[in-house]
């Protein structure tokens, strides 16, 4: 057990208001920024395109230049994180500060990359997401709860419980990936493979 | 029970269930590339671990790669830091590479399918959404995220919900000038870039079975553009004859046992789908996209739909109700892991052979890979590119994600062949529509966007 992830439990936060659907994690972390080869230091460059103009100035008006809106709770349209797999788009997230991202539909991957680097998604109806983004734009210092153990995000005059996966549910809590599990697990994947078909159709040897 | 082809590939490799109802799943083979891998052999080194098995990875260069000038030293720095690292990742964990000038080298999706790695029945994972091309073959392919390439390295395993299982079906024939790009992008305008989000697709029906194997990618290929965790099609005669004497695949004996196993791989009569839907191939014509995701896409003759994105519509120069007949364009791009292919650059060969390129717009062929780029050399597609003003570039992932040194400048517009029209995506500021080889290669010579049916009679 090597390298833990940050740990989550309890987030109280004000929150980002980003009203757009179908939100792809090109617009979250330009391709141009991938050529890292650390996780480190994305979250200058998220939403790169929609924070600074072609000439690298601030767009005074866009949610994240704008000191009005602060908080670790992204609240976003539906279909966030669409597109590619590219986990830079959590880390970019991440390292940004976010460490919930809300929105009424999330993209396979993405959610799935969320999960694996400590960022909780919560998935509130359609409703429920545009009494959020109300209540921000009445105040933006709106506060908001998302309690992992209950499983209840709450705030802005919604009150929900949202589903998540047990299993990974626990990865958060502890601050575990699913390599420590895997690994906890090797023999019976290698019992596992010794009889698997393709495996064996695939052994120039036998 | 009866089931469906999904259901039984996806079953036949999983190792255990856990509670909660996640399901370790075996992996049969990995594509890793120089962008999304780099972190997970980082974090490898920082737990002390191995590779599982060396011979269920193969490895290539393909986001980041220039298309001209292979042989020199890559010029931007971090690209070449990025390959450079990929190069000594394999080393040091003993993993095959396909790197820049090698005779296998190509996008990750165009090199496994030709070189025989990919093969019905399998699970495939890569950290690229378009993994979901591998599935042509009757996989169960699919992108994952770069945490996860480091857990297939060390255990060859993901731990995973199962997705449910959708059904498209598309019965009759196609028409003139309406090919397999047109068929994906059709279904995709139907069901929106949400549609078939936490669902496993299954292409069926005679559309598909009388489609080639490379029309079968392409369609596979852009099954995320949905958002479907990936897309399958069932193996017949079609993918064996396809598969038969390459290199990577079972041979003498195994094969036999090979083919049998292909055989059992179909859904099931009475199987279940938690979704399905059904299209008549009567109703499908050559399409390109307006806006900025895939599922903005119109017959090619038709006008802009009254919608609610109007951000998209500024973004792209474009009006609601007016139909992009005759726009100009300035670029086109003919590549990527959507069409890359030879039958892609045959298609496209057949069409402009005698003709010429319009003045104004540049035009890219970039083959998939360096096996696809010495077969067009060998029959000569070179030729008819370059006598048609075309510009034949050596293989990679090109300018279909403004990652490498092609990029198409902001504001104008490229009608290309990839898979993907988002904002920004072929570089900032840039104007994608999508579209078929055939389209973009007509596009090409008239320097507009054109039907090509008006060509083809």
């Amino acid at each position: 057990m090597v390298e833990l992830m940050e740990k989550i439990s309890v987030i109280r936060s004000a929150a980002v208001p980003f009203p757009y659907e179908n939100i792809d994690t090109d617009q979250i972390i330009p391709a141009r920024f991938l050529k890292a080869t650390d996780r480190l230091g994305f979250g200058k460059n998220l939403f790169r395109d929609w924070r600074y103009d072609k000439s690298g100035n601030t767009i005074k008006d866009f949610v994240l230049n704008n000191s009005v809106y602060s908080g670790s709770v992204l609240i976003a349209g539906k279909n966030f994180g669409c597109g590619s797999s590219r986990e830079h788009a959590a880390w970019a997230l991440f390292d940004y500060g976010f460490r919930v991202v809300v929105s009424s539909f999330f993209a396979d991957i993405f959610r799935a990359n969320a999960l694996n680097n400590g960022i909780v998604p919560v998935v509130i109806n359609e409703n429920q997401l545009h009494q959020c983004f109300e209540s921000i734009e009445k105040d933006p210092n709106t506060s908001f709860v998302m309690d992992l153990t209950k499983q209840q995000f709450s705030g802005g005059g919604i009150d929900v419980d949202f589903e998540i996966d047990p299993y990974k549910k626990e990865c958060l809590l502890n601050g575990l990936d699913d390599i420590d599990f895997l690994l906890q697990h090797i023999d019976e994947i290698k019992a596992f493979e010794k009889e698997h078909l393709v495996h064996k159709l695939n052994q120039t040897d036998v | 029970m009866a089931k469906t082809l999904f259901d039984k590939i996806w079953d036949q490799h999983v190792v255990k269930s856990i509670p909660g109802g996640r399901q370790i799943l075996f992996i049969d083979h990995q594509f890793i590339h120089e962008v999304t891998s780099p972190q997970a052999f980082e974090g490898l080194r920082r737990r002390g671990l191995g590779v599982y098995d060396t011979n269920k990875i193969t490895a290539t260069a393909d986001h980041n790669v220039p298309t001209v000038n292979q042989h020199l030293p890559i010029v931007e720095p971090l690209s070449k830091k990025q390959v450079d690292t990929l190069e000594n990742n394999c080393q040091q964990f003993n993993l095959p590479l396909f790197g820049l000038g090698h005779e296998k080298q190509g996008i990750v999706h165009v090199i496994g399918p030709e070189q025989g790695i990919t093969q019905p029945g399998m699970t495939i994972v890569c950290g690229d959404s378009h993994t979901s091309t591998h599935g042509a073959f009757g996989c169960v392919a699919f992108g994952i995220g770069t945490s996860q390439v480091e857990q297939v390295l060390a255990s060859q395993c993901l731990v995973l919900q199962k997705p449910k299982r959708m059904r498209i079906t598309v019965e009759g024939k196609l028409s003139k000038g309406t090919t397999a790009k047109d068929v994906i992008l059709y279904i995709i305008s139907q069901l929106g870039t949400g549609g078939a989000t936490g669902y496993f697709v299954e292409y069926a029906g005679s559309v598909f079975t009388n489609m080639s194997m490379e029309e079968r990618m392409t369609v596979c290929n852009m099954s995320i553009e949905m958002g479907a965790r990936g897309g399958l099609i069932a193996p017949d005669e079609t993918t064996i004859d396809y598969l038969r004497g390459r290199p990577n695949v079972p041979k003498g004996k195994q094969w036999v046992q090979a083919v049998e196993y292909y055989k059992t791989l179909f859904s099931d009569q009475a199987a279940q789908f938690d979704l399905e839907y059904s299209y008549d191939a009567q109703n499908i014509t050559p399409r390109i996209t307006y806006g900025t995701n895939p599922g903005m896409g119109i017959g090619i003759d038709e006008a802009i739909p009254m919608i609610d994105n109007l951000k998209a519509l500024k973004y792209m120069g474009l009006e609601q109700g007016e139909t992009l007949i005759g726009k100009e364009i300035q670029y086109v791009f003919i590549g990527s892991c959507t069409n890359s292919r030879i039958e892609d650059l045959r298609s496209v060969a057949s069409f402009v052979q005698g003709k010429k390129k319009a003045d104004h717009v540049n035009v890219w062929v970039v083959p998939g890979s360096k096996k696809v780029e010495t077969q067009a050399v060998s029959e000569g597609l070179d030729q008819i590119f370059l006598n048609a003003g075309f510009e034949f570039r050596a293989p990679g992932c090109s300018a279909c994600l403004g990652m490498n040194e092609d990029k198409i400048p902001a504001g104008k517009y490229c009608v290309s062949t990839s898979n993907r029209n988002f904002e920004g995506r072929q570089g900032k500021g840039s104007r994608t529509i999508l579209a078929s080889p055939m389209t973009a290669a007509a596009c090409a010579i008239e320097g507009k966007i054109v039907d090509v049916r008006k060509w083809l009679n």
